[in-house]
């Protein structure tokens, strides 16, 4: 049990980065350039940890709990992600929605410590960042009520547990609309093109980017730490949606979800490389788009 | 015969299309007329047995539809000796060849006994005749084909996916599994009724906006408004005929399956709508052939109404299909006279067409008489008919509805008019060489007398012919 | 196997939601072509082993042809002709356009519990998908600007009952089937005409400019 608990504990903490490491690695390989190494974000997070932080003095007690809470609120998100074995460390019925709203808080403080700041670009970010997530919302609760139809059960662990493997050879179809439109959440959520592009320096074509400018030192490493976090849960919904055949051992099972997390990475690195990011009006479309198919996928299951 | 009277137009339409001289080209239309108009003195002669395994076959409904249409090709055919000859300015191949094309499909439409024909034939139609509407080559015209084409076609799909709804209803194993009407019609109760009420709804869309019927008309006014007056007489009483007979059919089909009830409502509320929206939209209507167009949504109202209303009412729909056939033949010929001898059709610039025009002037008002429905004019009885059939049902509303919205088009319509006829043309603008000469004044003039003398004497082979026609669709 | 028929439907009205959402013309005639393609593959899907296989081939090929080559071809044409890329903001934008589509689809399905099928098991998805394909089709042609994009929709509009019509095809004679294809091919043909023609009377496909007659 306690073994269990660290182990889950481990992955959800110390794997993240390395999601990074092979997003990045994949696209500068389509590039045609050789790339960061792997573990590059691992230095950057202890770079930025040994640094001091500076505050502006325009800035208030927000802008300091911003980032923290942010990490926090994922982190605690986190536990109700079943990364290792059948069951999360926190699961009950209805947990899908404390789980987004965690994530929403984390988005909430981060755009509050952004207006904070007094900046426009902050300012400019966040209402952009705010504004497409009131889209991409509908579609991920849209998708989660599929997953919920189609396994019969409330909770987190249960959708992406034991239910699965049958619901799969019932429903398959809606699954797999379900799981594109969570795709193209897990890209609006993570600020990746085509929504945002995080490799931008132009600050006005920024949205997720933009509203951590002012951020520095262990703040910028909490921010980039809980980014890679909020990226792991996501593609982890989307993995343990994907695989969902029962394994046999619980060594095969992990091995298999770290084996599919790289994927979803590599999968996310190609994406960004082969599509160009929407124009700022298209975005919502596309998130309407996602919603559209969830529904879709909804009425296959309730017919 | 009936195969005769469908390939020889066919035949001809080829002939004129590859035709080199533009001169002479419009006698091929005569000579399909003639052909065309004496066929079907001898089917009324003799009538004839089904056709092609039961597919073709003139019963009664289809006689009143193609007597009226023979009528109204052979009065076009000689004023259009008249008309191509004065616009020899542009090629008439494709529209001589596409009238006689669409002469060809409108036989198919009245003789089919088989829905999917029938639907083939009615596509046929719409094909044949958007590019006739682009005759006069300018940006208007071309307006008016696109939206009639695509109009037309939205609605003729729609029609297509009621057919296939129909053959449904009817593919229950021990069903009939055929389109033939009479199949349909004998295996009715049999035929499933959730596809039967769905397939009523697509074909009354579908062939109504074929019809014109409210709120599927919008092409009619601008279809009607750019055509040629030639082609306005044939689409509004010829092609709008052969929509009703389609829809006549269905409902025909329907009463057999015993969703008559339901198809009763859905053709009076439409029916109804429809002379609203033309009562609305004519008052103040400054384009003269527009205000044509509505007053044919008007009437496909009537229609609508009268075969909505069932019992004899019914009967009295087919006689005002033949009236209507006719009086908007005079009334669009006379238009297109009234149209080139001023240049112009708006009534800003259109005054005193009885001076300039001696027959035709006087032509529009008393084909304006007939249509709105005034004694003794034909039109006149079969609308009493109607109103006979609502107020002797206990149907008061209707009835009260039918003759308000008259009443208002009459003031309308009659407003337009006679700014048009009356008054002095002096300070008008004028086309010589479009007066009023023999070719293109003796046929609406011709019409006109028919109509006239339908009113005062109704043969007793014609009106045994509407109570057969009733009888069949409506079984009364 | 029904798997596979299943997945064609709904790939189907995935289509159907993406040309209502794309203002690219060059991705919604593809996408329609992709949507031609699909469904002259389901003859051969949904025969049973009484029918004759030539007549079902003859089909399939048939729809290929016209559906998913030369009408794709076509418009291409015409889009080339008048040098045109985006469809502009439709009438009912393209947000709005995207969940009336996806109200059509539920509703497809809630009308298809009421009307009962001979056989069905088999094409469980057949009617929902092709009243679904109707609706967009309409309401392309009804909200869309460009004729170009009005024209796809008379082609989305006609896939829809062609899909329905594959219902039939067990019944009744491949007549059904040929009048469709018929149908399709002569339409479109005179719509392309006529479209060359309005591009050079206005120098342009978009039906804005046509808005001189009215009342």
């Amino acid at each position: 049990m306690l073994a269990r608990a660290l182990f889950q504990m481990g992955l959800l903490l110390l794997f993240p980065p390395l999601l990074l490491g092979v997003v990045n690695r994949t696209k500068s390989l389509f590039a045609g350039r050789k790339g960061l190494p792997l573990l590059q974000a691992y230095y950057d997070l202890a770079k930025l940890l040994r640094k001091g932080a500076v505050y502006s003095r325009t800035t208030t007690w927000t802008f300091r709990a911003g980032p923290a809470v942010g990490l926090a609120s994922i982190a605690a998100a986190g536990l109700m992600m079943a990364v290792a074995g059948e069951r999360a460390l926190v699961s009950f019925a209805g947990d899908f929605v404390l789980f987004a709203y965690l994530l929403a808080l984390a988005r909430f403080f981060t755009a509050l410590a952004a207006l904070d700041t007094g900046s426009s670009f902050e300012g400019m970010g966040a209402a952009r960042e705010v504004s497409f997530a009131s889209m991409a919302e509908p579609a991920l609760f849209l998708s989660l009520i599929v997953l919920a139809r189609a396994t019969g059960t409330l909770s987190l662990s249960g959708m992406l547990g034991r239910g699965l493997a049958p619901a799969w050879s019932t429903a398959a179809p809606a699954l797999l609309l379900a799981a594109i439109s969570l795709y193209v959440v897990a890209l609006a959520e993570n600020a990746r093109i085509p929504v945002d592009d995080p490799n931008t320096h132009l600050e006005l074509t920024m949205i997720h980017e933009v509203m951590v400018l002012d951020h520095s030192g262990p703040d910028l490493a909490f921010i980039l730490y809980g980014a890679a976090l909020k990226l792991f849960l996501f593609g982890a919904i989307l993995v343990r949606l994907v695989l969902g055949h029962r394994f046999e051992s619980l060594l095969a099972a992990e091995a298999a979800f770290v084996a599919g997390m790289v994927g979803f990475a590599i999968l996310l690195g190609v994406t960004e490389s082969v599509m160009a990011r929407l124009r700022l009006v298209r975005v919502p479309q596309m998130l309407v788009g996602a919603s559209v198919l969830s529904v879709f996928a909804l009425v296959l299951l309730l017919r | 015969m009936i195969l005769l009277l469908i390939l020889v137009p066919l035949v001809l339409g080829s002939m004129a299309f590859a035709w080199p001289e533009n001169r002479n080209r419009p006698v091929f239309l005569l000579v399909g007329a003639a052909a065309h108009a004496a066929g079907m003195i001898g089917l009324w002669v003799r009538n004839e047995p089904p056709v092609l395994d039961g597919f073709l076959f003139l019963d009664a409904v289809g006689k009143v539809a193609l007597t009226a249409t023979s009528t109204l090709f052979l009065a076009c055919a000689v004023y259009a000796q008249g008309y191509l000859r004065r616009r020899d300015d542009r090629d008439n191949r494709v529209f001589v060849g596409g009238l006689l094309v669409l002469l060809s499909a409108l036989t198919t439409v009245g003789v089919a006994q088989h829905l999917g024909l029938l639907w083939v034939a009615i596509e046929l139609t719409t094909l044949a005749t958007a590019p006739l509407i682009y005759f006069n080559r300018n940006a208007r015209s071309l307006e008016a084909a696109w939206k009639y084409l695509l109009v037309c076609s939205l609605g003729i799909a729609l029609a297509l996916l009621g057919t296939f709804f129909l053959a449904l209803a009817g593919a229950a194993p021990g069903g009939p599994r055929s389109l033939l009407v009479e199949d349909l019609v004998r295996a009715g109760p049999s035929l499933s009724k959730p596809w039967v009420r769905a397939a009523f709804v697509f074909l009354l869309v579908g062939y109504g906006t074929k019809m014109g019927l409210a709120p599927l008309h919008s092409w009619k006014p601008d279809a009607y408004g750019e055509a040629p007056g030639l082609l306005g007489a044939l689409l509004s009483g010829a092609v709008t005929n052969f929509a009703f007979l389609s829809l006549a059919r269905v409902y025909q089909v329907c009463r057999a399956a015993g969703e008559d009830a339901f198809a009763r409502d859905a053709l009076v509320g439409l029916g109804l709508l429809s002379m609203a929206l033309a009562a609305v939209f004519m008052v103040g209507q400054r384009d003269f052939k527009r205000m044509l167009a509505y007053s044919s949504v008007e009437h496909m109202g009537i229609l609508a109404v009268g075969l909505g209303l069932g019992g004899s009412a019914v009967a009295g729909a087919f006689f005002h299909s033949l009236n209507n056939g006719l009086s908007k033949g005079v009334l669009f010929l006379a238009a297109g006279n009234i149209h080139r001898a001023f240049g112009s059709k708006l009534t800003d610039h259109v005054r005193g067409a009885a001076r300039r025009l001696p027959i035709s002037g006087p032509l529009f008002l008393a084909g304006f008489l007939a249509v709105t429905g005034t004694p003794p004019f034909s039109p006149f009885f079969s609308e009493f008919v109607i109103l006979n059939g609502a107020f002797g049902a206990g149907r008061f509303w209707v009835g009260g509805l039918f003759l308000l919205f008259m009443a208002v088009i009459f003031i309308g319509m009659g407003t337009t008019v006679l700014k048009v006829v009356q008054g002095d043309d002096a300070g008008t603008p004028s086309n010589p060489g479009f007066g009023d000469s023999w070719l293109t004044a003796a046929p609406p003039l011709v019409l006109m007398l028919v109509v006239l003398l339908l009113g005062l004497w109704l043969p007793r082979g014609l009106s045994d012919l509407f109570q057969s026609a009733a009888r069949l669709v409506a079984g009364s | 196997m029904a798997a596979w028929i299943d997945m064609v439907f709904i790939l189907v009205v995935v289509i159907d939601l993406f040309t209502l959402a794309s203002s690219r013309l060059n991705a919604a005639i593809r996408a329609v072509a992709l949507q031609g393609a699909l469904l002259s593959v389901l003859p051969l899907l949904l025969a049973s082993w009484e029918h004759e296989i030539g007549h079902v081939l003859v089909l399939s090929l048939g729809a290929l042809a016209i559906k998913a080559i030369l009408i794709p071809w076509l418009m291409f044409r015409a889009i080339r002709e008048a040098a045109i890329r985006r469809e502009v903001e439709p009438i009912i934008g393209f947000v709005p356009s995207m969940i009336l589509g996806g109200v059509g689809v539920a509703l497809a399905f809630a009308f298809s519990r009421g009307l009962p099928l001979p056989s069905p098991e088999r094409h469980a998805y057949l009617v929902p998908t092709a009243l679904a394909t109707v609706w967009t089709g309409l309401l392309l042609v009804v909200s869309r600007k460009k004729a170009v994009n009005q024209v796809l929709g008379f082609l989305i509009l006609e896939n829809g009952v062609f899909v329905f019509g594959l219902l039939l095809a067990e019944f009744m004679p491949v007549m059904v089937e040929a009048g469709v294809l018929l149908d399709l091919f002569a339409a479109v043909f005179v719509m392309g005409i006529v479209m060359f023609h309005i591009n050079r009377e206005f120098s342009s496909l978009d039906t804005e400019k046509l808005t001189a007659l009215k009342d």
